[in-house]
């Protein structure tokens, strides 16, 4: 008889503390294909478990290994068919099974594929971002939960005690069990007392008072036996945790597309558009994103043509808003949606059109927006410069104003990712009412 | 139908298992095992895991217990990865090389599948494992449990104390050399230091009687300029700290400088598992053969006695089948020879020719041939060869026949391969030599050795790497792995490739130069 043991139910995942310690060391890889990923894929989809491939250089282990293409080796191969003795074969025809004889198992190992799990591509994301710790840990939980009330329990914090309950589970107890009450006590402690104050009198005097004394004795003793509150009774106020309701948002997404945006500036447009995406996906069940591309005209496109295709021509901001106001009427009325807006641009604009861009959002779209966040993007060069004054392009100048009137405005330069973050620090440091709702 | 008195000497009906068929089905395979083969197993010791705890037992190189370092992590990803494309199944069973000796079984085998790998692992490398002289010489089955929890504890301890870098950065240095860490030859037994003490203090005793003041009074010759007297050192030298030496890792856990006690035991416990590894790296075709062989006589046996169903002996043939497939050189799915299919129908042949020899194999194996006595020849087999000299002993022509098996030299400045021999009259014999030879891990893996080090002097440690057939190492990688041994010595490394034959020097590389890039 063998020794039969059921390990089934033992903990998994023993491998998770090495599969970690992998990672650690494949940092920086990881974070260029994280990056590579997040500049070609889709908006929404950063959100979710990744598939990234990796070449194994930046993890591979030497070892002392023969040279294949060195010395004098001999192969012992099965399945000859036409081969005899002395016939020479060319090297690429048969090279392939020769090699693979000698080389194993060393070669599928030089680039391999794996899945990274939603929460480690975050952690990569965001590596050089400088989120806050607690605004990582905020993105990464999945939904917000409130705590309602839902019945009692028999168990909990004392500070959840329901006293109410509590007491009327005591009174029925008392009931239940003839807990001998304070007057019923009361009245014989007198009745012994006005007996005691009594002249002596006969035996029969005696013997009243004997049975009174023993009947308050026993009736104590009840007492005693019977607490007034027992741990029985207690009941504890039950919360459970209920997710939030959560309504519906639209995020539009504005960009100057014109030839002055590179590469590097749309790629930062895109970080922040992703950031954005991923803190509205926090507080709402649906998110439908907008994307509204801009030169001297605009138009809604798609996520794709969005980014990566050219157009020429002129600049004039004030299109796209025009267009944003055209779909918001159209398909998003401002009761039933969360309307954010974020715009991203080099600050250039066609000289009189900022002016008209700042009134369109006084007049109209602040009125409807939950938030609308402005970047320009700037060289890098240009932060000494820009850094802190008002001065900057015209519609730097046009949005300052509404900066000042709207506090759910917020407009600031970048030039590298770890400028994006400050952006949304004061949209959710101010926004606790949203929450709450 | 199955008639009735037909299903109660049934072992196990449908694909379902549960413990009492598990446990009756052990029962009477080890009734065939001990009793119709005559194997000799250690204890077994069963257990059933999921696929996930597969995967885990698969990256941490099947160890039940393991130390953590990144680089099972890495291996781990990557099975997980073809697991989950479905690129690459699980194996069905995996087993160690312990004592109670533990076989996994997974949970997702149907019950013909779980009797097969009963048979298999409980019994075939069961019995390879306790009887070979290789495990019986380099393992110690009973220790290496208590072994493995002992390194995890410590390797874990140094971390909280050391910090994960340090230790990583040790490990990695030590996974680099792991295989030139483990001993090919028994050495003589080590005197124990008090017999070294004694023998020191008689030295000692001698000189002093011996002693005569009159041979100060010569006067000394320039010590340098005697090239016998050099000579002399550098042997001297070389003798007190044993070298030449082919245990780098040996080497240098108890020569090096510059390591914490710490470290030395670190290097010790990589090297204690490189070694525990060694027996099993030389014996895949003997042991999976075993291990084949023995399945596939136990569940035709049982098959033979009507203990197992029509329906999951097919499914058990089905598998085996699929075990000991061995494509041609020319198939796209050909990766190697198949060391379950090499050994299955060598082992398979041995029986043919104990039984039902031919006059070609009454004269290629007179001891043998006809004996009738083919467990014994198994037996005796399995327990005193490694691949190596089993496939010098027991190839037969037939089986090269029957796997059309033919050499091809490949010399690295030639544009053709040469094909020197194909399975006839005159091949027989260089088929058989070379491809035993291609199973001797000490003729395939670079011979490096320890040469020569001054600890007095600059402390430079000499390697030398013995060329055999021209075969050099892969640059880049070689210099990786020696600035690892520059990690553990501390100071300057070389290396050279000589000719094994000629004597000759072929390149020279050292850590100085390889910083300098």
């Amino acid at each position: 008889m063998p020794n039969f043991i059921d390990r089934r139910l033992n903990p998994k995942d023993k491998s998770l503390g090495n599969r970690q310690r992998f990672l650690k060391r494949a940092r920086e890889e990881l974070k260029r294909a994280i990056k590579e990923q997040v500049k070609s894929g889709k908006i929404a989809d950063v959100d979710a478990d990744h598939n990234v491939s990796m070449p194994a250089r930046g993890v591979n282990e030497p070892t002392f290994q023969p040279a294949g293409d060195t010395g004098e080796r001999k192969y012992v191969l099965p399945g000859n068919r036409e081969f005899a003795a002395g016939d020479r074969l060319p090297k690429r025809a048969s090279g392939g099974g020769a090699t693979g004889a000698g080389a194993g198992t060393g070669r599928s190992e030089d680039e391999f594929q794996f899945v990274l799990s939603r929460e480690e591509v975050l952690d990569l994301f965001f590596e050089d971002l400088e989120l806050p710790d607690m605004v990582k840990l905020n993105l990464k939980e999945s939904v917000a939960f409130k705590r309602r009330r839902a019945g009692f329990a028999a168990t909990g914090s004392p500070t959840n005690i329901n006293v109410g309950r509590t007491m009327r589970n005591s009174f029925g107890r008392r009931i239940a069990l003839h807990r001998p009450g304070r007057k019923e006590m009361e009245a014989i402690a007198e009745e012994i007392a006005r007996l005691e104050a009594e002249p002596r009198a006969g035996a029969k005097h005696q013997q009243d008072l004997e049975e009174l004394r023993q009947k308050l004795e026993k009736l104590e003793r009840r007492r005693r036996r019977i607490p007034y509150v027992d741990p029985v009774d207690i009941r504890f106020n039950r919360f459970e945790p209920q997710p939030l309701p959560n309504a519906s948002a639209v995020m539009f997404c504005l960009m100057d597309v014109s030839a002055s945006m590179g590469e590097r500036e749309k790629d930062l447009a895109k970080r922040f558009f992703v950031l954005l995406h991923l803190f509205l996906k926090r507080r709402y069940d649906r998110i439908d994103i907008v994307f509204i591309r801009h030169t001297d005209e605009a138009g809604e496109v798609d996520e794709n043509t969005f980014f990566y295709s050219k157009q020429s021509g002129g600049t004039i901001v004030s299109t796209a808003l025009e267009e944003m106001l055209r779909v918001i009427r159209e398909r998003y009325p401002a009761r039933e949606w969360n309307i954010y807006a974020a715009q991203a641009s080099d600050g250039e604009n066609i000289s009189g059109d900022s002016e008209r861009c700042a009134s369109l959002l006084h007049d109209d779209l602040m009125r409807l927006c939950q938030y609308y966040a402005y970047v320009e993007i700037i060289d890098e060069r240009e932060t000494e410069i820009f850094g802190t004054t008002d001065n900057g392009t015209s519609l730097w100048r046009a949005y300052r104003t509404v900066d000042g009137e709207w506090p759910n405005f917020q407009m600031t330069r970048i030039a590298k990712p770890a400028d994006i973050y400050p952006v949304f620090r004061k949209l959710f440091g101010k926004q606790p009412a949203v929450q709450a709702r | 139908m199955p008639k009735k008195g037909a299903a109660s000497n049934l072992l196990f009906q449908g694909s379902d298992w549960n413990f009492e068929t598990l446990s009756r089905t052990y029962d009477a395979i080890e009734t065939v095992a001990l009793d119709d083969l005559g194997l000799d197993v250690y204890p077994n010791q069963l257990e059933i895991i999921s696929s996930e705890q597969m995967l885990d037992a698969y990256s941490s190189v099947g160890m039940p217990l393991m130390y953590q370092h990144w680089s099972f992590g890495k291996r781990f990803v990557f099975e997980d990865h073809l697991y989950r494309r479905g690129r690459r199944g699980l194996a069905y069973e995996l087993v160690i090389n312990s004592n109670p000796c533990i076989t996994y079984l997974m949970e997702e085998n149907t019950m013909a599948m779980q009797a097969l790998v009963t048979a298999h692992a409980a019994f075939g490398h069961n019995h390879f494992f306790k009887n070979n002289y290789l495990f019986r010489q380099w393992t110690d089955a009973s220790a290496i449990l208590s072994y493995m929890e002992f390194a995890k504890k410590y390797i874990t301890k140094c971390e909280e104390r050391y910090g994960t870098t340090a230790v990583e950065a040790i490990l990695d240095s030590a996974h680099a050399l792991m295989d030139q860490g483990v001993f090919r030859y028994r050495r003589p037994p080590r005197l124990s230091s008090e017999k070294e003490r004694e023998r020191m203090r008689e030295r000692l005793e001698y000189e002093e009687q011996t002693y005569s003041d009159l041979w100060r009074t010569l006067p000394t010759t320039g010590e340098s300029s005697d090239p016998d007297a050099v000579e002399r050192d550098v042997s001297e030298r070389k003798k007190a700290l044993n070298l030449p030496d082919e245990n780098l890792l040996y080497f240098l856990e108890k020569t090096s400088l510059i390591l914490e006690p710490w470290q030395r035991e670190i290097l010790r416990i990589v090297r204690v598992i490189a070694q525990y590894f060694y027996p099993q790296r030389q014996t895949k075709v003997m042991n999976e053969g075993c291990a084949t062989f023995v399945h596939y006589t136990i569940m035709n046996t049982l098959f033979d006695q009507g203990r197992i169903t029509e329906g999951a002996m097919l499914e058990i043939l089905q598998s085996h089948t699929n075990v000991v497939f061995q494509p041609s050189f020319d198939d796209p799915r050909f990766p190697g020879i198949n060391p379950y299919a090499l050994g299955f129908a060598m082992m398979q042949d041995i029986e043919r020719i104990c039984v039902d020899p031919t006059s070609e194999d009454r004269d290629w194996f007179p001891d043998v041939a006809g004996s009738g006595n083919w467990r014994e020849t198994l037996l005796d087999a399995w327990a005193n060869h490694r691949d190596e000299s089993f496939i010098l002993q027991y190839l037969s022509p037939a089986l090269i026949r029957k796997f059309r098996l033919f050499l091809l030299s490949d010399e690295a400045d030639e544009k053709y391969c040469e094909v020197a021999s194909i399975h006839n009259e005159r091949g027989y014999e260089a088929i058989r030599a070379a491809l035993a030879r291609s199973y001797d891990i000490g003729a395939n893996q670079p011979d490096i050795q320890v040469m020569d080090v001054d600890l007095l002097g600059d402390r430079h440690l000499r390697l030398q790497h013995n060329v055999k057939n021209g075969v050099l190492l892969e640059e880049s990688s070689r210099d990786a792995t020696l600035r690892h041994v520059r990690h553990l010595w501390g100071y300057e490394v070389s290396l050279a490739g000589v000719e094994a034959e000629t004597g000759e020097t072929l390149y020279e590389c050292s850590t100085a130069d390889i910083e300098e890039d």
